[in-house]
């Protein structure tokens, strides 16, 4: 089968690539336009190292076909950034040692983006099941829950 | 080597909480692991693998997918040489089976072609002639006579006669009468456990790409050790180790399942025969497949005691498999068991069988996990037995400064008594329960390491400085080694850049395992950095005309030493590299080292349970960890390691299992099915850091990544027995076992 032509706005950029019908949204994104922040951990949909958002769902991109990206609206890790400031999450991530080896963070800051945006106030246990399809071998999740509480009083104001 | 004591040092940088220099990069998604690098005319490599879990390979048949349009080479072992040293033989055999395949998932060929699609068509056109042989999976089954053979002649001198054909080790350590210990005791148990083998569980894949043309090799991969993987890849490839630079990539997650190689051999021999760069990923299912568990086991503690809680002697029988090669995991197993008590009659003895499974790998503190458990498990039975407090029995029986380990050694300065200490002041420890609820104690121990490590250290004309080291940072060691940079130096912490560098570019480095780099790299680092403040003296010292003693080094300045020195205004680090080409040239320190004097660690944790009497699913509600750090150099990190591997370890006790069925084929090579800890499984989990100085590192650090995998096991069996009113003598504690428990209890 040939190629599909596949237009798409990533954070904000209207890009086109071309890819396999039969290729994943991840490989997509990491091999047509280069965008490796989105990490293949299994392929099957059960780590969340491959997270995005898509049309204001989260979603593991190793699930989606790259096909289905034609109109969509995706946001990745390398997003979430103005410029050279960093998103509260980002530098909140660093300030308070949410991240050992790193492999896991960016599709962790993806989720816990959305989640803020929706839930602005999270509980311990909000949080906590809304990242439960982001596997973290390194931390034990401590510090990553700690680290999303404070960016969301940050961003709140509090 | 010893240094001066310094436990009343005050430190500037040193226990601070700074942010680390690769932050940036992997929270923006720009740092590059192992699958994220690609060059020009690169080919994609797969890898065929066993369907059975033992089979002779009679013939492989590869010429209709050497004839695929796009497959650009097909190799087997056929490929390879077969290395005289056992050791590396073994290992090149797990990356590409010769004559037999021994576990299901065991590499048998790999094709590279121009993509992906390509590849794997290939591969269903490889054909292989197996002729399946019987096999053997469990421990216990493995030990017999008459077991299948999963590889002959393989038991070394220590095996005694009369043993199973798959017994390649037996082991003994300990001391004293254990007869007369036992003899004293009040109470003798004696119990027989069960554990499963359980996967590091990495998130990121084994990656790596791969050149060889004209006998030159680059390669770059996700590796605990550039160093090692050289000299392995090179011995396997029949190469100088000169020909071949290594160079690491950001590693996501390892706890010791990247200490070894498996795909990086089979790359560079597909670019040697391509002539073109390879690109290896493993799936997930390869990961869980052909790539290393711990070990699982089986094994038998005895431990006397008198009514008043003195144990008596102690004495456990370790049988562990490590897959179809050769596993010396056991008697790391067989010293760690008794490590945490002051014992005069301990016996331990090791076993160690061949099974079809995959090679064993290193999992953080190898070994040491399920001895320990066993023997934590029957002191709280113990405990149980006569009324007493579990803290108290173990602060009664702890080893001590001075102790005779358990395994040979006499303590030094360890932390045991003061983590115990902690552990019985804090609220946790008396805290009150709810219904269902129990709460679990145990000890670990780890006995860390040093090892051979370079470090260079740099100064900059404008009086930065940069550090050049050969260790992968696996979380956060970067800014722990720039940290001790700038505290020796007397310099800011952001003046100091700590890069990882390849195999050309540094002597050779140890592996980053046994909890050493912060301890060895660091030691190291100190070094380098008093070498290259010795030349700043003396040639501070030209400049005023005094003799070098004349001149100190203080917070990132030469000052005469005193008024009999003379009178000369202090010059700054800055000031002195700006002129460094007027008086001799570049300035750098450096130093080499084969570190010892790592410094054993303690850990005790204290886990409150839940057991649903309705499901027998057990839910960690409140989780405490006490450990030892000699001196926390960056205490986030710290904390870090001693939470992550606590939850490793809940994971191993409650959940994560290999599940082999009846034909030896794993049924769950997969994350939904082994199922890891994930956030809403948790409570937080709070650290505890004591500081009892290493006496062998200059700032008095002891290695800490390891130790906190070590009692969660006994943790969370003791909680749940004392919550469910039931002890499994088995893990994981899955619902199912406990359930089953509860309701044969009635």
């Amino acid at each position: 089968m040939k190629n599909i032509h596949v237009s798409t706005t990533v954070n904000g950029d209207e890009l086109e690539f071309v890819c396999a019908p039969g290729e994943t949204l991840l490989d997509s994104l990491r091999d047509r336009l280069g965008l490796k922040g989105a990490k293949e951990g299994c392929g099957t949909g059960d780590c969340g190292a491959c997270t995005v958002e898509m049309n204001g769902e989260i979603v593991c991109s190793c699930l989606v076909l790259g096909a289905e990206a034609e109109g969509a609206d995706l946001r990745t890790v390398e997003g979430m950034a103005t410029g050279d400031k960093l998103h509260a999450l980002q530098r909140i991530f660093i300030d308070e040692a949410a991240l050992q080896c790193g492999i896991c963070t960016p599709g962790i800051l993806v989720a816990a983006q959305t989640l803020l945006e929706r839930n602005p106030d999270p509980s311990e246990s909000e949080i906590r099941y809304w990242l439960a399809g982001n596997l973290c071998r390194c931390t034990g999740y401590d510090k990553i829950v700690r680290a999303v509480q404070s960016a969301a009083a940050e961003m709140r104001g509090a | 080597m010893n240094f001066p004591a310094k436990t009343k040092r005050d430190f500037k940088v040193v226990g601070t909480r700074v942010a680390r220099p690769d932050g940036v990069d992997k929270v923006t998604g720009r740092a590059l692991y192992g699958a994220d690098f690609s060059v020009p005319g690169m080919l994609v490599g797969r890898i065929l693998r066993s369907p059975h879990a033992h089979a002779r390979i009679r013939n492989i048949d590869a010429s209709r997918a050497e004839a695929l349009a796009g497959v650009k080479a097909v190799v087997t072992a056929a490929d390879f040489g077969v290395p005289e040293d056992a050791a590396l033989r073994d290992i090149q055999d797990n990356c590409m089976a010769r004559e037999k395949a021994l576990y299901h998932g065991h590499a048998v060929a790999a094709v590279a072609a121009k993509d992906a699609e390509t590849a794997k068509a290939a591969l269903k056109l490889i054909e292989v002639d197996y002729e399946v042989l019987p096999h053997v999976t469990d421990v216990d089954a493995a030990m017999a006579a008459d077991a299948p053979v999963v590889q002959e002649g393989r038991a070394d001198e220590t095996v005694p006669e009369g043993s199973g054909p798959n017994v390649t080790m037996y082991t003994e350590f300990g001391h004293g009468d254990l007869e007369a210990g036992f003899a004293k005791a009040d109470l003798v148990l004696e119990r027989s456990f069960k554990t499963e083998a359980t996967h590091q569980g990495y998130i990121e894949p084994h990656a790596c790409l791969a050149t060889l043309t004209g006998g030159r090799g680059e390669l770059w991969c996700t590796t605990q050790g550039q160093y090692l993987v050289r000299e392995l890849c090179a011995g396997i490839l029949g190469m100088e180790a000169s020909q071949l630079r290594v160079t690491a990539s950001e590693i996501g997650g390892g706890f010791g399942g990247k200490t070894t190689v498996f795909i990086e051999p089979v790359a560079l021999a597909l670019s040697r025969k391509s002539g073109r760069p390879v690109k290896i990923v493993m799936t997930r299912s390869e990961i869980f497949c052909a790539t290393g568990p711990t070990i699982s086991s089986s094994m038998d503690v005895k431990i006397g005691i008198t009514r008043d809680g003195r144990i008596t002697a102690g004495e456990a029988t370790l049988r562990y498999q490590g897959g179809a090669f050769p596993c010396e995991t056991v008697s790391m197993g067989a010293q760690a068991a008794f490590a945490a008590y002051d014992l005069e009659a301990v016996r331990t003895y090791g076993w160690n069988a061949l099974t079809n499974r995959p090679k064993e790998a290193a999992y953080r503190a190898p070994g040491a996990p399920v001895s320990i458990y066993a023997v934590e498990s029957v002191v709280d039975e113990l405990c149980q037995e006569f009324g007493l407090d579990p803290l108290e029995i173990r602060l009664r029986n702890a080893a001590r400064d001075g102790t005779k380990a358990s395994y040979g050694p006499t303590f030094d300065q360890i932390g045991l008594v003061a983590t115990l200490e902690a552990a019985k002041a804090h609220p946790h420890y008396t805290a009150p329960l709810g219904e269902n609820q129990g709460r679990g104690l145990s000890c670990g121990f780890w006995f860390n390491f040093g090892g051979n490590t370079c470090v260079s250290l740099n100064l900059n004309n404008d009086g930065t400085v940069g550090i050049t080291e050969g260790n992968p940072d696996i979380g956060g060691s970067r800014a722990s080694i720039s940290m001790m940079a700038a505290e020796e130096l007397g310099i800011p912490y952001d003046k100091v850049r700590t890069v990882i560098t390849d195999t050309n570019s540094l002597g050779h480095n140890d592996v980053t395992d046994g909890s050493r780099v912060t301890f060895a790299v660091g030691l190291a680092t100190i070094e380098a950095a008093r070498a290259a403040i010795k030349v700043m003296c003396a040639r501070v010292a030209k400049i005023w005309g005094i003799d070098e003693e004349a001149v100190v080094w203080e917070d990132g300045h030469a000052k005469p030493s005193g008024p009999n020195a003379g009178d000369f205004d202090p010059m700054s680090i800055e000031e002195i590299a700006a002129i460094a080409s007027e008086t001799g040239g570049p300035i750098a320190g450096h130093h080499e080292v084969n570190a010892e004097g790592a410094g054993v660690s303690f850990g005790v944790h204290l886990a409150d349970v839940e057991v649903d009497p309705e499901t027998g699913a057990t839910k960690v509600v409140r989780y405490t960890v006490f450990q030892d750090a000699g001196k926390a150099v960056h205490p986030d990190y710290v904390e870090g390691q001693m939470q992550g591997g606590s939850v490793q370890g809940i994971g191993w006790a409650l959940n994560e299992e290999y599940i082999y069925d009846e034909d030896g084929r794993l049924q769950n090579a997969g994350f939904l099915d082994y199922r890891i800890p994930v956030a809403s499984d948790l409570p937080m989990i709070e650290p505890v850091i004591l500081e009892i100085p290493n006496p062998g590192h200059p700032y008095g650090v002891r290695g800490v990544g390891e130790t906190s995998i070590v009692p969660p096991l006994a943790a969370l069996s003791n909680a749940v027995s004392r919550a469910a009113g039931i002890r499994l003598h088995e893990l994981p504690m899955s619902p199912p076992k406990i359930l089953k428990a509860m309701m044969s209890k009635g």
